[in-house]
């Protein structure tokens, strides 16, 4: 087995407000390896995104990583400094956000902004940058990427604009890429393009990449193995075939269930009664078992993981049996 | 010929760049025409009572806007609208009977008022076209609630008390309480998340079934659509490209668009995707291309694709599509 390129230990990153502690991410592990893609799925509020958020060292006031480690081949990243985290974002952990608009400066040619990226990590002739941007941007699949260095972000249209971002991102050659819901505002045509694009990139590069997403669609297309969470808990983890194939955890079969093309056409579709737990008010047991059809007295106490394969790991007392 | 409770004839919307008046004036004396975007053009459609039609398309395909004028909330530029046989026009001018058309959004909290109490963004429109006395309103409320699946203490609440799914049910009751003989949804369930889109997506069915409504459902995911609609229309750069029965157009598909579309979305599946994309983008609606507007990403585009706009083609009964060179499959 390959050793791992991203190990996170029981990270827990939780949120000191006024109404009281807000648990996003709670005992949270995993690891991921070179050329992988780890997806994590999710509905609001499961903690998804402020895991990759943990990871880049980006959680603010009044938020915290209280405990935990997150390791980069084998280097800690939790105990770094802010001036010393600042030399792991962009150039070795890059990030690509949900909205375009939002990450990419709207007063800055594309060119410009793609320069300060290197810029603010190497010292590098123009000329070398150029040609680095150049082929950054048609690897992501930008006709003509000359003549895009010199477009500001409002001429480009969306599609555009998320692969200037994820080019961006490729520029410094990251050992890992973590995505937050990229494809997300995108057209279904555009969005395969770019997970195709994405895809090979990740093939060719040997990146690892976490895709953060509420599309279990997406992700079954996308990843090699898929993380499960629920109100900041992992609820289930296992490649691909393991969570959509042979889901044994009460919540990610229901989330399956609920997903409209998996249902006949003009039957009504299984949904999950009831709304998620506060994560004020969370207590020991497992978060679904207020929702859960399997949940029994012990659920609300207490929940421990069962390793059914070597990836193939569920937080359940009750799993199906098949 | 089947009863038809909406008829859409040869609608067309266009909207002009440059509302600045010197930008105009300029224009005007330079002798150059202002930039036209055709949002919607040439839409003929007809629905029957209780069925729904779906409209799909990527962004910038004139869905939400078909959707506006057919609302009655958006002027259009030309054609024809028919309510039970009656002119558009008439009808929209008798303020109750224009309530028989209602819109939910989709985003519910830029559509309800944040300052009303959900008692009063439900209640109001009925009070005040005496659809129910004042003081039955209460009872009113509480019963849409309940048939939307809230409680009844929500009409005490403001609508930023609420979950995202919660307010969308607050939206769809407003809409229901001026008994709407028409329901269009302008991509009512995009922004909730799986297990909320799923309640959201049963109420519609529950409403649909238990009011025999009448529904336009617009929405960019394929697997919503198909879930819910009887028959779908796909719209490209303004135009109608396919209309036919839901299974008909899922099982196969005749527009190359179409099937690019069903290709692309996204499925549950252990196989990862071999293929390879649809290259291109939509062009910009200010400067369509000639002919048929898919001929630039179109895999079977002829010479005569770029010159000539082809008309809406009947390959099977009630299977309509809009393409030169198209076959069934």
């Amino acid at each position: 087995m390959t050793e791992a390129l991203l190990d996170v230990e029981k990270l827990n990153t939780w949120f000191y407000t006024r109404k009281g502690i807000v648990k996003s991410v709670r005992d949270v592990s995993f690891d991921l390896r070179r050329g992988e893609v780890l997806g994590i799925v999710g509905e609001s509020g499961s903690g998804k995104s402020v895991t990759g958020m943990s990871i880049m060292g980006q959680i603010d006031e009044p938020g915290r990583i209280v405990s935990g480690s997150i390791k980069l081949a084998g280097e800690e990243l939790t105990t770094l400094s802010f001036t010393q985290m600042r030399h792991y974002r962009g150039k070795r952990i890059a990030m690509v956000f949900q909205n375009p608009l939002m990450t990419l400066n709207p007063v800055m040619r594309i060119r410009d902004q793609m320069f300060e990226a290197i810029g603010e990590h190497e010292n590098v002739a123009r000329k070398e940058i150029h040609r680095r941007c150049v082929d950054a941007l048609s690897a992501v699949g930008i006709p003509s990427p000359e003549e895009r260095l010199n477009a500001y972000p409002h001429e480009l249209s969306g599609g555009m604009r998320q692969r200037v971002v994820i080019a961006t991102a490729l520029l410094l050659g990251p050992d890992m890429i973590i995505a937050d819901e990229p494809t997300t505002a995108l057209d279904v045509t555009i969005q395969a393009q770019i997970i195709y694009q994405i895809r090979r990139q990740i093939d060719q590069r040997g990146l690892g990449m976490i895709w953060i997403s509420h599309d279990l669609s997406t992700l079954s297309e996308l990843a090699d193995r898929i993380m499960v969470m629920y109100a900041g808990a992992t609820m289930e983890i296992g490649t691909t075939e393991e969570i959509i194939g042979l889901a044994r955890h009460p919540y990610t079969r229901r989330l399956l269930e609920s997903v409209p093309s998996r249902n006949k056409p003009g039957e009504k579709l299984q949904q999950i009664p009831g709304n998620m737990p506060s994560l004020l008010s969370l207590g020991q047991g497992c978060p679904f078992a207020s929702r859960c059809e399997r949940a029994t007295a012990i659920c609300n106490e207490t929940v421990a993981p069962t390793q059914l394969s070597d990836t193939h790991r569920i937080w359940c007392n009750h799993p199906f049996e098949d | 010929m089947q009863q038809t409770i909406l008829e859409v004839q040869d609608l067309s919307r266009s909207f002009r760049s440059g509302r600045d008046p010197l930008r105009r004036l300029a224009d005007w004396l330079s002798g150059i025409e202002p930039p036209v975007v055709r949002a919607v053009e040439n839409v003929t459609l007809s629905i029957s009572p209780g069925e729904t039609l779906g409209v799909v398309g990527e962004s910038g395909c004139g869905k939400s806007t078909l959707a506006r004028m057919i609302a009655g909330i958006l002027p259009i530029s030309s054609g024809r609208m028919r309510f039970r046989g009656e002119p558009y026009e008439s009808l929209l001018s008798r303020k109750r009977d224009a309530l028989k058309i209602q819109m939910v959004f989709q985003d519910p909290l830029s559509s309800l008022n944040p300052r009303l109490k959900v008692r009063d963004i439900i209640g109001e429109a009925a009070v005040v076209h005496g659809i129910v006395p004042r003081s039955k309103i209460r009872d009113y409320v509480a019963d849409l609630l309940a048939r939307v699946g809230l409680p009844p203490e929500a009409a005490g609440r403001y609508p930023h008390q609420f979950s995202g799914g919660q307010r969308q049910r607050v939206g769809i009751a407003r809409a229901l309480a001026v008994n709407p003989e028409i329901l269009i949804c302008d991509e009512a369930v995009a922004a909730l998340d799986v297990s909320v889109q799923a309640q959201v997506i049963n109420l519609f069915m529950d409403i649909k079934r238990d009011r025999g409504l009448t529904m336009v459902f617009i929405s960019h995911d394929l697997g919503v659509i198909r879930h819910l609609c009887d028959r779908v229309a796909v719209m490209y750069l303004g135009r109608v490209v396919e209309l036919a029965k839901t299974e008909d157009l899922f099982a196969a598909p005749t527009h190359p668009y179409t099937r690019m579309l069903l290709e692309g979305m996204p499925r549950i599946s252990l196989k990862r995707r071999e293929f390879l994309p649809i290259q291109g983008e939509i062009p910009s609606p200010l400067a369509p291309p000639s002919g048929c507007h898919f001929h630039p990403r179109c895999p079977i585009a002829t010479q005569q694709c770029r010159q000539v706009r082809p008309e809406l083609r009947e390959m099977a009964p009630g299977h309509v599509h809009r393409c030169l060179n198209a076959v069934a499959s």
